[in-house]
């Protein structure tokens, strides 16, 4: 298999042959978790191990989101006693914690994999519903798109996964 | 015949989607000179203003008298008392009133222009894929279609997930769609008409601390307009006192009770004594409710359903709750709040495939025109199974399942004028709105809706409190409200067969309403026969 250089590349010369789905784990509640469980379906593509320490290291952030502890507290009675105005004004620690994370995935991404021809996509993007994995086919060479059109594409959609969506409520 | 529809279904639902997937990665780009944000295609029922920072249901009038209610008691209290009180007792009634008063309606807004905690529809691909896993789990070994239930563990507790036909997702926990909205809502408490909007997962704060501010407000104004009642009949005797006191007092018990307003006469200080007393108890009572549910982090949902009672086993407990109360007002106040993920001010681009075109209501991913045929033909087919079938059931049926019909039928009109219903779901949506007006008796009721038991499988905590007093008060009804969704939903095999297994039940309701077991089997000897009648 080629290998690609980076995620622009990729998306030039490949084309999209499949989605694999990592779903949510609720064994511990409804606080988001996705299964650590290895997909078969990147087998042939990836180490099992390097796929569950990305997941885990993800879950690990949003449990840090999600912790309530004396920083949520301090945030929420600051919140309350304006009457929640502050929320416009005040980015909130989920917001940030998410910021870290699409920054987290788009370096995971270029450093793990897209080299293998994978995407990793932003939960976020998804409704926090689902880990997606696109699995990318070689075409050898970049198959019918003209190139000039192309680098809009690759350029526009790589921005869009870098924003983090959603980052704020009714700003 | 149906297993052959079903999967003529599938397959060209398949298609469609991959053709969809695999055209936008390699479609050039294009350049849109007005760019569309997300807002203006989003699939439920909303409605957006300033550009999509405020997000609201769509109906609002109710919205609207709250806040004038609110507004006119507390400019009438401003305006008459406050000015005598500040001068006869202390400055400090009007800042402690006025400060009450901008952190109620600060959270009211709050409440009503945030998302409640909307859960984004799945993507083509996202749904392509769980079909396929259903398809996988439920193999082909027999003409039942699968039943649409993921059965998760949560803390011990095992929990069904149930699949949105809407949303194309199982709905994680706690989630339900609101058919107002038409959305799934992420720890969905109830549809709120009175903030105009659903209350979920990220403004149920807001919420409580609107209701909780509001009870406190009536008790400080009605305090305080009962003591300048008071101090002015001791200047001036007690009936002057009352002559002077304007019709402005059945003001105050208006935004209260929130009705008995027409009824009220001004002067008639026993009556508004009286309606003053349970209009503060109402909302008092409304903010008790909810301090409770708080405190054992429950939903008004799974509180009305009874979802973790002890009544459902020993064994039932809420696997939510974090174990003591102070730590469940905690995570519920101050817990971190969570992200909007409907990302409704982004730009929409042309090659994301979630982004289908707004549709009157109905939710179209996925539904193509042939999917819908099908559709049709399969419902006119059950529909007519449908009928004689309940012929043949309803005298059995008619007696235990009356009361559940009388509760969900009043839901049912409230929803359906909203619902543009497709010709396929039309034989069976339109016949409860002729039977609306008389409250429902027996037959005519029966023979509108599906085949009766079914009602609690349908009407899964699709719950509209029209009133908060109604639902603080008799927290044990069962609003079992059978929605009418999009086509997909409308009675197919798939909705009506997993009844017959023991599953599809439990859904809070009592045993001594009927005795599922015997009827079930019963039904679905029945179906059985008629399917295969209506097959030939």
């Amino acid at each position: 298999m080629r290998h690609f250089h980076n995620l622009h590349e990729m998306r030039h010369s490949a084309s999209l042959a499949n989605k694999v789905f990592i779903q949510r784990d609720y064994s511990q509640g409804t606080a988001c978790r996705f299964q650590t469980k290895f997909p078969l379906e990147l087998n042939s593509r990836m180490e099992q191990a390097l796929f569950e320490e990305t997941v885990k290291t993800l879950n690990s952030y949003y449990a840090e989101a999600e912790k309530i502890g004396g920083q949520s507290y301090l945030e929420g009675c600051l919140a309350c006693a304006t009457a929640y105005v502050i929320f416009l004004c005040l980015e909130t620690r989920y917001e940030k914690v998410l910021k870290k994370i699409s920054g987290y995935i788009q370096e995971q991404n270029e450093k793990i994999f897209a080299p293998r021809g994978l995407l990793l996509t932003d939960p976020i993007e998804r409704g926090m519903r689902v880990i997606e994995v696109s699995v990318f086919e070689d075409h050898g060479s970049g198959s019918s798109t003209p190139s000039s059109s192309c680098h809009s594409s690759g350029g526009s959609s790589s921005s869009s996964n870098s924003a983090a969506p959603g980052a704020g409520d009714a700003r | 015949m149906h297993l052959g529809l079903s999967e003529s279904m599938r397959d060209c639902e398949y298609s469609q989607i991959s053709t969809r997937t695999s055209t936008p990665m390699e479609t050039p780009y294009k350049k849109k000179t007005p760019k569309k944000r997300k807002w203006q295609s989003f699939p439920g029922r909303n409605k957006f203003y300033c550009n999509g920072r405020i997000m609201m249901a769509k109906q609002t009038g109710v919205f609207y008298l709250t806040l004038v209610l609110i507004l006119v008691t507390c400019g009438l209290f401003f305006t008459f008392d406050c000015p005598y009180l500040a001068v006869e007792l202390t400055p400090a009634i009007p800042v402690i009133g006025g400060a009450l008063f901008l952190f109620v309606l600060g959270t009211l807004l709050r409440t009503s222009f945030s998302d409640p905690g909307v859960l984004p529809r799945a993507t083509p691909d996202e749904a392509a894929d769980l079909e396929r896993q259903i398809d996988g789990a439920n193999g082909s070994t027999s003409y039942r279609p699968p039943p649409r239930t993921k059965e998760v563990v949560i803390n011990g507790q095992t929990v069904k997930l149930k699949y949105c036909f809407t949303c194309k997702i199982f709905r994680p926990p706690r989630t339900s769609h609101c058919s107002l909205c038409d959305n799934c809502v992420e720890r969905f408490d109830h549809h709120c008409p009175w903030v105009g909007n659903c209350v979920g997962r990220r403004n149920y704060r807001f919420f409580y601390m609107f209701i909780l501010s509001l009870s406190f407000l009536t008790i400080f104004i009605f305090a305080f307009v009962i003591t300048h009642v008071i101090i002015r009949s001791h200047r001036n005797g007690f009936l002057k006192a009352l002559k002077e006191s304007p019709a402005r007092y059945p003001f105050h018990i208006v935004s209260l009770l929130l009705c008995a307003y027409l009824s009220l006469t001004p002067g008639d200080t026993v009556l508004e004594v009286v309606v003053c007393f349970f209009s503060v108890w109402s909302i008092v009572g409304l903010s008790g409710f909810h301090t409770y549910l708080i405190s054992s982090n429950q939903t008004t949902n799974e509180d009305i359903k009874g979802s973790w009672s002890s009544k459902r086993g020993k064994d039932n407990y809420n696997p939510y709750s974090h174990g003591n109360i102070f730590t469940n007002c905690c995570a519920a106040l101050c817990g971190p709040l969570p992200p909007s993920l409907i990302d409704r001010r982004g730009f929409l681009q042309s090659d994301t495939p979630q982004l289908a075109p707004p549709t009157n209501g109905i939710a179209m991913y996925g539904a193509t025109q042939s999917q819908q045929s099908h559709m049709c033909d399969q419902d006119q087919c059950i529909q007519s199974t449908k009928f004689v079938l309940q012929a043949a059931a309803s005298p059995l049926l008619q007696q235990s399942v009356e009361p559940i019909i009388l509760a969900t039928c009043p839901d049912d009109g409230g929803s359906l004028p909203g619902r543009t219903s497709l010709s396929a779901g039309e034989p069976c949506n339109s016949l409860p709105l002729v039977g609306q007006p008389t409250p429902p008796t027996s037959n005519p009721n029966l023979s509108c809706h599906e085949p009766p038991e079914m009602l609690p499988i349908h009407g899964h905590g699709h719950l509209h409190n029209h009133g908060h007093t109604l639902q603080q008060q008799d927290p044990g009804v069962h609003h079992h409200h059978h929605h009418f969704l999009t086509p997909e939903e409308v009675p197919s095999p798939p909705g009506i067969l997993p009844c017959g297994s023991p599953m599809g039940h439990n859904h809070g309701m009592p045993a001594s309403f009927y005795n599922p077991a015997s009827q079930d089997s019963l039904h679905e000897d029945s179906v059985r026969g008629l399917v295969k009648l209506s097959s030939v």
